[in-house]
């Protein structure tokens, strides 16, 4: 414990001119699981983005003949050298579905949660600075929208506006709107009477500029910790939704979408099944360590 | 303690109408005309409004809500567009399957979550340490659904030990289709459980009054279970209580993999028929549940912990 301590010491006589941030992506960088999860999201990334790249340029030309157009003759083909992943219920392979299928993981689970976090923000920040009745009204409301469960909001949501894939990003990014609310709010009330703000105020900033220039770029902490983990859940929930059938529907290949279909084959082949729910997995997984070892890097002290 | 409970249950009733008035006013916004759907795309513009007018459609959301409101508090949740029969009934009889479901995935959580995570404090750093968390981050991040499928893969079409869907009749078989579904259901709870569990135990494990209770001469055993766990139990609920109301939410991903007739499973092919009176009454009936069990969480940490309880005495 107290060797710990002292080098923590000695780190931070080390890391004498660095700032905040550049301390903690020294270290972020060490925290080799955080690390490698990062990697697999970067390159999941660079995979997702590569295929709108592609299809733009080549018309749909790789997406209509491969991952949506049928094949009956090959249909659930186990894994082979051609087909590494093996073919699905439609004699399409399941390897490039899979990669063609990220973006909607990827994006929609980060634009729902970007989403969730503006949304969010504006109503924390306004609860936490104006206080009183604003306050009350605000966060009473997203307390009820706590007191449901995600994945009753989300249906709920996407029953009203009926299945499809920005009804499911609305559904997804609404109810993940309070516990952003919270979160910033939180930290705009530590932070509201502090020095530099009364010092803003004092020198004749409005209400916004104190809010969005001093207060906000010192939530950002807690804020990239929660949304790394929200990702996580939203990739979740998009493919929950799409497995229920409420979702991404049919041919689109999301991973819950392929899942679903799976369910009719399990019988046949096992191989429909798992590489797609392998790959939510793997994707979640790194998100949840990524975030674990951001909230270290971020805020030592929660680590002690 | 009375004192305590009631106080909890006046709070109560602003959540009750709040979440009920969100369902509400979330599925009242749906397009779509259900007098359409009831009368089918042919019937005539004053047969729609005639029905409109008795169903109630022309009023604006709040007074609509107040009106079910008003049946909601006599049991009466609506009719369904289907098949014309009251809705309560029918939510009634399929949220005893549910509960069943959660309790069991609750029990897995907690007889395999516990254990394992009481063991890996007391170990801490060890290979044995390592492995659960390695298995709670996994099980945090497991698909439901995908887990689901796996397990049926494994146990029921290939082993053959459990069946692959469907509740049991009479209690050997209900339990055995439990089984599956239960663990599916239950395992990312058991991570939390897990989780919550280590760490809440090695805040308690160096604390001097443990050295005091070894120093008495106290056998492991003992101090493990009445002198750590008892004091680290207040989180572990906390987690548990959560968890339990998310698992009766999200009960609609299990039971629709293992075929589960449960009121989730029940909802999403409601949504599916765009039967919306039954969506309805599904939802806030989960709602209310979920409420219910939050509230019933905090009144047991009462319970466990007489500090909360000793605020509420004044």
């Amino acid at each position: 414990m107290r060797k710990r301590k002292v080098q923590q010491l000695e780190a931070m006589a080390a890391a004498g001119g660095r700032s905040l941030w550049q301390e903690a992506l020294r270290r972020f960088r060490r925290n080799r699981m955080a690390m490698i999860s990062a990697g697999f999201l970067v390159l999941l990334v660079v995979f997702a983005a590569a295929t709108i790249i592609i299809d733009a340029v080549t018309g749909n030309a790789i997406y209509d003949a491969k991952v949506i157009s049928q094949d009956l003759t090959h249909r659930l083909q186990p894994p082979s050298k051609d087909h590494i992943l093996g073919l699905d219920e439609f004699g399409r392979d399941i390897a490039l579905r899979i990669w063609w299928g990220a973006r909607y993981s990827v994006f929609m689970g980060a634009s729902s949660v970007l989403a969730a976090i503006v949304m969010g923000s504006i109503l924390g920040a306004i609860a936490g600075y104006y206080g009183g009745v604003v306050d009350n009204v605000i966060m009473r409301f997203m307390d009820i929208m706590l007191s449901l469960p995600y994945i009753l909001l989300a249906i709920a949501i996407v029953a009203a506006l009926g299945p499809g894939l920005i009804n499911v990003l609305i559904a997804i990014s609404i109810s993940y709107v309070p516990e952003f609310a919270r979160v910033v709010r939180a930290s705009v009330l530590s932070m509201r009477d502090q020095e530099f703000v009364e010092a803003a105020r004092a020198v004749g900033a409005s209400d916004r500029k104190v809010i969005f220039s001093q207060i906000f770029p010192n939530t950002m902490a807690p804020l990239i910790v929660q949304a790394t983990m929200a990702v996580a859940g939203a990739i979740s929930s998009i493919a929950a939704l799409s497995f229920l059938g409420l979702g991404i529907q049919p041919p689109l290949p999301e991973w819950g979408a392929m899942l679903s279909n799976a369910r009719t084959y399990i019988r046949d082949a096992w191989h429909i099944t798992v590489f797609p729910g392998l790959m939510i997995l793997l994707t979640i997984l790194s998100l949840n360590i990524m975030g674990d070892g951001l909230r270290d890097a971020l805020d030592p002290k929660l680590k002690n | 303690m009375y004192k305590y409970v009631l106080k909890r249950l006046l709070m109560m009733i602003p959540v009750l109408l709040g979440v009920t008035f969100l369902v509400y006013f979330i599925l009242a916004l749906s397009p779509g005309d259900p007098v359409r759907m009831i009368l089918g795309e042919q019937a005539s513009e004053e047969s729609v409004q005639m029905l409109r007018e008795e169903l109630g459609l022309n009023d604006p959301i709040p007074v609509r809500y107040v009106r079910y409101l008003g049946g909601l508090l006599q049991g009466d949740l609506g009719t369904s567009y289907k098949n014309q029969l009251p809705v309560a009934p029918q939510v009634l009889e399929r949220f005893p399957n549910t509960l069943i479901l959660a309790m069991s995935g609750m029990l897995v959580a907690l007889l395999v979550g516990t254990p394992l995570g009481i063991l890996s404090a007391k170990k801490q750093y060890t290979l044995l340490d390592n492995a659960t968390t390695v298995l709670g981050l996994v099980g945090v991040a497991m698909p439901t659904f995908w887990l689901g499928l796996l397990l049926v893969l494994l146990f029921s079409l290939h082993l053959g030990w459990f069946p692959s869907s469907g509740m049991g009749e009479g209690i050997g078989p209900l339990l055995k289709s439990l089984v599956l579904p239960a663990a599916t259901l239950g395992t990312s709870c058991t991570a939390s459980v897990m989780r919550m569990t280590r760490s809440s135990m090695l805040e308690v494990l160096r604390q001097d009054y443990i050295d005091t209770a070894r120093a008495k001469g106290l056998k492991e055993g003992y101090i493990t279970l009445h002198h750590m766990l008892k004091n680290a139990l207040v989180p572990i609920v906390t987690v548990a209580g959560l968890q339990f109301g998310m698992l009766l939410g999200g009960s609609a991903l299990t039971e629709t993999i293992f075929s589960w007739p449960g009121l989730g499973r029940f909802m999403v092919d409601s949504i599916k028929s765009k039967d919306m009176p039954m969506v309805l009454g599904s939802a806030v009936f989960l709602a209310v549940v979920y409420s219910v069990v939050n509230l019933l969480v905090d009144i047991l940490y009462a319970y466990i912990d007489p500090r909360i309880k000793s605020q509420y005495k004044k």
